[in-house]
């Protein structure tokens, strides 16, 4: 019993360790991308790990009251508890994380918990950025999440279950039984409410740099600003996985999983690079719109 | 060496502010935070140099250099300097060339709002000795007197080249354990403020910007 609790525990701590460390770099890629489509040279690969250091290596903090002691924690809570309720990788011990048979519904609910917490913390951070950025942030993530629960919902009629595990097994065997070719409305509709999720243009009016710097986090430093940044890397990678599992069929080993979670970003990557900010309620109209329209197509055709 | 603060006062006056709003602020002074000893002092000053974050605030002309550092001609990023909109999160806050009287009040809150370790970078000849505006009526001659300078860069103004030059040395500074301004603007914090105050008739904000 003892061992295997030690075991549970050892394993978790690798998958959460394997998956930081391949967020940041990602992370760091991505910086070098973008500096690179502007005709830059970029910062190194490994500056994200810098900045953590150096921001957890300030001498001094501010207090600002209990909520926003607890909101990074919220924050990074959230992330890690997404990641962990996820099997990274199917059929392995170690990254099957602690996946069990309703916990797509549970995933779905700990996408909301950090950016909730993250709102009070901000919110009693003072800052009217902060409150502003709040209040932008909760409409948008209220209009992605329509077509994603949408997309979600049909694929739960497609393969009758809410277990990522058993959605996982359903694509096996060969590229044609990804859920990217069986039910491309849900796919599609899914991927665009990413590039809402991965807050990069044109859907970043939370952070928003250029016009309310920069949101929510303004008023977080030193360590705060060092536990958001782990969860940036550790929730960008758990949404990056369960698209990985839900659409694309997967990863049965450590390389596939890069090579698609790195894909699949390179949608937001391209898109953010391509396109300026929308306005607020741009943003909100166009989740609203088209996207919604496929789920809801999606569940349909489902049903028929 | 940094000295031991016990002597003096742990509470500020605050006496700039009106009675009913003193509750809202923070009466504590800065204290000196020692630095840790050895490896791990090295190794955290070299995370502070290779992730400088600038305060992306221009106090004057010279801000007009700030631009093509960023973009893609000159390219700071490739060094770990990135431009920061909160004065909470950047460590470095760059003087660019003249400061009116009316800016060194702002300068002084974003500098105060800065954690510790923090840097100060003054750019143009007008931060050293007021240069072509030496003897105007609202500009101060020497910044020196109001925060602790880490690195001055001549030149009127100085060139992109000269900055990331100023960088370099900056960074220098920072893994030799040197650039410790924040610590000295703790512990001479009394001539600091009676400096400052001599120049900001309306002081109408507490002492320490917490």
């Amino acid at each position: 019993m003892l061992q295997e609790t030690v075991t549970i525990i050892a394993y978790a701590f690798i998958s959460l360790l394997v998956i930081t460390i391949y967020g940041l770099t990602l992370n760091g890629l991505v910086m070098k991308i973008v500096a690179r489509v502007h005709g830059r040279f970029g910062p190194p690969l490994w500056q994200p790990f810098i900045d953590i250091i150096k921001n957890n290596a300030k001498r001094t903090m501010i207090y600002h009251g209990t909520m926003f002691f607890l909101g990074p924690v919220f924050r990074i809570a959230g992330g890690i508890g997404t990641y962990l309720f996820i099997p990274a990788i199917h059929g392995s011990e170690v990254f099957a994380n602690f996946s069990f048979s309703g916990d797509l519904l549970l995933v779905m609910y700990f996408f909301f918990f950090g950016q909730l917490g993250m709102a009070l913390g901000a919110g009693e951070s003072g800052h009217p950025y902060s409150a502003i950025a709040v209040s932008r942030g909760l409409a948008q993530m209220t209009a992605f999440e329509v077509p994603f629960a949408l997309s979600v919902i049909s694929l739960a009629i497609q393969y009758q279950t809410l277990s990522i595990t058993g959605i996982v097994s359903a694509q096996q065997g060969g590229i044609l039984h990804w859920t990217v070719f069986t039910n491309p409305l849900a796919t599609v509709a899914a991927l665009i409410a990413l590039l809402g999720m991965n807050m990069h243009s044109p859907f970043d009016i939370v952070l928003a740099p250029q016009e309310i710097p920069i949101g929510p986090p303004t008023e977080f430093h030193s360590a705060y600003l060092g536990l958001l940044q782990t969860n940036r890397a550790i929730f960008n990678l758990a949404k990056l996985v369960l698209f990985m599992n839900l659409y694309f069929g997967g990863a049965t080993n450590i390389l596939i999983l890069i090579i698609k979670t790195f894909s699949i970003y390179m949608l937001s990557v391209i898109v953010g690079v391509s396109f300026p900010r929308f306005r607020t309620e741009q943003s909100i109209r166009f989740f609203l719109g088209i996207p919604t329209i496929l789920g809801i197509l999606a569940v349909i055709f489902q049903k028929l | 060496m940094l000295k031991n603060q016990e002597n003096q006062p742990q509470k500020l006056a605050n006496a700039g502010l009106p009675e009913h709003e003193k509750y809202l602020f923070c009466d504590a002074r800065p204290r000196i935070r020692h630095p840790f000893k050895g490896f791990w002092e090295k190794f955290l000053n070299w995370a502070r140099a290779n992730s400088i974050w600038m305060l992306a605030y221009g106090t004057g002309c010279g801000a007009i250099e700030l631009r093509p550092l960023m973009t893609a001609r000159y390219d700071v990023f490739r060094y770990g300097i990135a431009p920061r909109p909160t004065p909470r999160q950047s460590s470095v806050i760059i003087i660019g060339g003249y400061c009116s009287v009316k800016t060194l009040k702002r300068i002084i809150r974003s500098y105060e709002q800065m954690q510790n370790p923090k840097f100060v970078l003054a750019l143009g000849s007008c931060t050293i000795n007021g240069g072509m505006y030496w003897d105007s009526y609202n500009t101060i001659n020497r910044i020196d007197a109001y925060i602790p300078v880490d690195i001055y860069i001549a030149g009127c103004m100085p060139r992109p080249e000269a900055i990331i030059a100023g960088f370099k040395k900056l960074k220098q500074l920072i893994k030799s354990g040197k650039a410790e301004g924040a610590n000295l603007y703790a512990e001479n914090f009394d001539w600091y403020k009676a400096n400052q105050k001599k120049i900001i008739k309306d002081w109408n904000m507490p002492d320490y910007n917490w």
